[in-house]
């Protein structure tokens, strides 16, 4: 007959110190194996969630070619975001205003090109042709046609987006929704390489 | 019969220990007072738990048919409105239901703090509380969301723009709200998951301690003013006064149900009279014109931030809702002893009324948002007729410089057009012509609100502009003078001298 411990529960019938080394070996394994269930759980769920951070590529979209942009005039042209679901339907239409400036000494082309987003709290502004302005209707910042700040609460000028000209036609780099610290110039981190392939 | 049910009873019951453990917690005494007329400052509560299983129940039901999909979510939101039998009414209901519960979990918030009822020894309780409370306005700023319309969308850019102020981390915490490097369909997903599991599941965990918070520490009795609460004694008045307690489930719970079905009714028939809430238009960025509007919950903080000085704005984004969630976490740690009664602690009383008034006169910016220009009003907010007529045919060209400069986006005229500057009827007794073409030509100085038009309007424009703006005086009031023409002034004895 096994005697009671004093929390009232049998004794198992080992000797002390065989007992003692057993149970802190069972301790500390349960803890390591804890641990190390934790991390095997927890590296791949947390990184499915910052895959989210990797969703941006380089990739070039064509607004047209440079002939349909007037020098001197600011045009809002319209695209679907290749940075976008193939569910995004509507929400991946994206807009950007495209100013022809003329061409420069090397009788390159040169274009400013403008994301929709107030540099304040990202709203859409609009362009107004009569008086040279873009006006936002969140909280009325205002830039000039050049896309400086102007007035009102907006800490910096319109984000511009990068573009290059290939043969004849204009292109820009897919925008992300720019931020102040994640501009479409300086972006927070340089773009993956794309994976498909741009047809 | 009877004996057969009763036999099922008793035998679910010895499995289940209803009887043992539901019962006692049901019937639970409460103090006397808490169930006498003083008890119907104890209702809020208890609502706004009902409002919370109405949110659950409407909840499910549009989910039922509700499409989260970035292509799809404008669709289902028509279908639920027009086609889907009731289902503009359960949408309706969805969103005033949420509305009230938001209403109640305040007045529930403002009694028990008025009350003192956050004082030892149910701090804790208030910190659930508080937690409860951010969880409620969580789902209200995740439901619009849902409503995927341009103020859905917009909404999430306002708020990542807001986000991607953190410094540092800012980028990084906008890739994660969004899930993507654009609002889309993965952001879409996102707000959906956390409106419909990770938030509710919050909710109802965090409603879980304060439940069993409010059965561990035991209703609050209502304050007497002079009746101190001392920790050293707090616990064995309240365990004495329990002993002449009335049991919850009696004339307590019976004026919580009451006010809960009233609740219910007036919901009910606010959602059956105003319909549902949007969706105001197809989620589509490309559309002009989108003036995105925070739900009403969060329109005070929206006229907090379009009011301030850009130099604060950072601060108030970022730190200041911070220190309000702080704030309100500590209030029980501020003060956890001492009288319970309003009537003895006129701070807190003043504290309501000060956070009541600025919040409501907040709220009421934020409806009418006088920062906000007007962006259809040059050509949609003609002159009026009583302003052009018997003008000189130059000042009328000056009228159509002014439409057509966009001025009127942001100045009124006779109360109509924008408000972010200040109505131009009467500025011609209030500047000089030649203070008039500085303030266009250079707007406010130092790049304040006013931007500065100098390069946008030609020299004949401005002539004529100015000239009709000088005109611009009711009643034939007099022009105004240069200071140096003043009557009175030495300059003007000077002039008068020449």
């Amino acid at each position: 007959m096994s005697h009671s411990s004093p929390t009232g529960l049998p004794s198992t019938d080992v000797k002390p110190g065989r007992r003692t080394f057993l149970q802190r070996l069972m301790l500390w394994g349960t803890i390591a194996a804890g641990a190390l269930a934790t991390i095997a759980l927890s590296i791949p769920l947390v990184g499915y969630l910052l895959g989210a951070l990797f969703k941006r590529e380089k990739d070039w979209v064509r607004l047209g070619p440079i002939d349909q942009f007037p020098p001197g005039e600011t045009k809002l042209k319209t695209f679907t975001n290749p940075l976008s679901q193939p569910w995004d339907g509507m929400v991946a239409h994206t807009g950007c205003f495209v100013r022809y400036l003329g061409k420069d000494e090397q009788q390159q082309p040169q274009f400013l090109v403008f994301a929709v987003n107030c540099a304040h709290l990202g709203c859409p502004v609009s362009w107004f042709p009569q008086s040279g302005l873009f006006m936002c209707p969140c909280h009325g910042g205002v830039y000039y046609e050049n896309g400086d700040r102007a007035s009102g609460p907006p800490p910096q000028g319109l984000f511009k987006c990068v573009w290059q000209v290939v043969n004849g036609q204009l292109e820009i780099q897919a925008p992300h929704l720019p931020t102040l610290q994640d501009t479409l110039t300086h972006p927070a981190w340089t773009p993956a390489q794309p994976r498909k392939e741009r047809s | 019969m009877m004996r057969w049910l009763r036999a099922i009873g008793t035998w679910l019951d010895a499995r289940l220990g209803v009887r043992e453990s539901l019962m006692p917690m049901l019937t639970h005494p409460i103090p006397r007072g808490s169930a006498g007329p003083m008890g119907w400052w104890y209702v809020f509560g208890s609502a706004s738990m009902t409002m919370l299983a109405i949110q659950i129940i409407t909840g499910i039901l549009l989910a039922l048919v509700y499409v989260p999909s970035a292509d799809q979510a404008y669709k289902s939101l028509l279908y639920l409105n027009e086609q889907q039998y009731l289902g503009a009414f359960v949408r309706a209901l969805h969103y005033y239901a949420g509305s009230g519960m938001v209403v109640l979990l305040l007045a529930h918030m403002t009694q028990v703090f008025l009350h003192g009822a956050f004082k030892y020894p149910r701090e804790l309780t208030w910190v659930v509380g508080v937690f409860l409370l951010l969880c409620t306005m969580g789902m209200f700023f995740t439901g619009q969301v849902l409503r995927w319309d341009p103020d859905a969308y917009w909404g999430i850019g306002v708020g990542a723009s807001m986000a991607g102020r953190v410094p540092i981390a800012g980028p990084t915490i906008v890739g994660l709200l969004l899930g993507g490097p654009n609002i889309g369909g993965d952001s879409l997903s996102r707000f959906f998951a956390l409106h419909v599991f990770v938030i509710p599941g919050a909710l109802l965990a965090f409603l879980g301690v304060h439940l069993w918070l409010i059965l561990r520490k035991g209703i609050s009795e209502p304050p007497v003013p002079g009746q101190l609460v001392d920790p050293k004694t707090y616990d064995a008045t309240y365990h004495k006064e329990m002993h002449e307690g009335v049991p919850f489930l009696g004339e307590a719970f019976l004026k919580d149900a009451l006010f809960s079905a009233l609740a219910v009714i007036v919901v009910v028939a606010i959602a059956a009279l105003l319909g549902p809430k949007g969706p105001s238009g197809p989620p589509d960025p490309t559309l002009s014109g989108a003036n995105p509007r925070p739900e009403w919950p969060f329109l005070w903080l929206f006229a907090l931030l379009s009011l301030s000085p850009p130099e604060a704005e950072t601060f108030i984004i970022l730190i200041f809702p911070i220190l309000v969630i702080a704030a309100l976490f500590l209030v029980p740690f501020v003060s956890n002893r001492g009288e319970r009664a309003p009537s003895r602690r006129p701070i807190a009383v003043l504290l309501v009324i000060v956070t009541y008034t600025i919040l409501g006169v907040l709220t009421y910016e934020g409806i009418s948002s006088p920062w906000s220009p007007e962006m259809n009003a040059w050509s949609g907010s003609p002159v009026p007729e009583n302003l052009v007529r018997g003008r000189s045919p130059l000042e009328l060209q000056g009228a159509v410089v002014l439409q057509n400069k966009q001025c009127r986006n942001c100045h009124a005229l006779e109360g109509s057009g924008g408000r972010r500057g200040p109505d131009l009827f009467g500025v011609g007794t209030r500047l000089t012509r030649d203070q008039i073409i500085d303030q266009i030509s250079n707007g406010t100085p130092g790049g304040g609100n006013m931007p500065a038009y100098g390069k946008q309007v030609n020299p004949a424009e401005m002539t004529a502009l100015a000239e009709f703006l000088v005109g611009l005086r009711p009643g034939g009031a007099p022009k105004a003078l240069p200071a140096s023409e003043y009557p009175g002034t030495e300059g003007s004895q000077a002039t008068a001298e020449r």
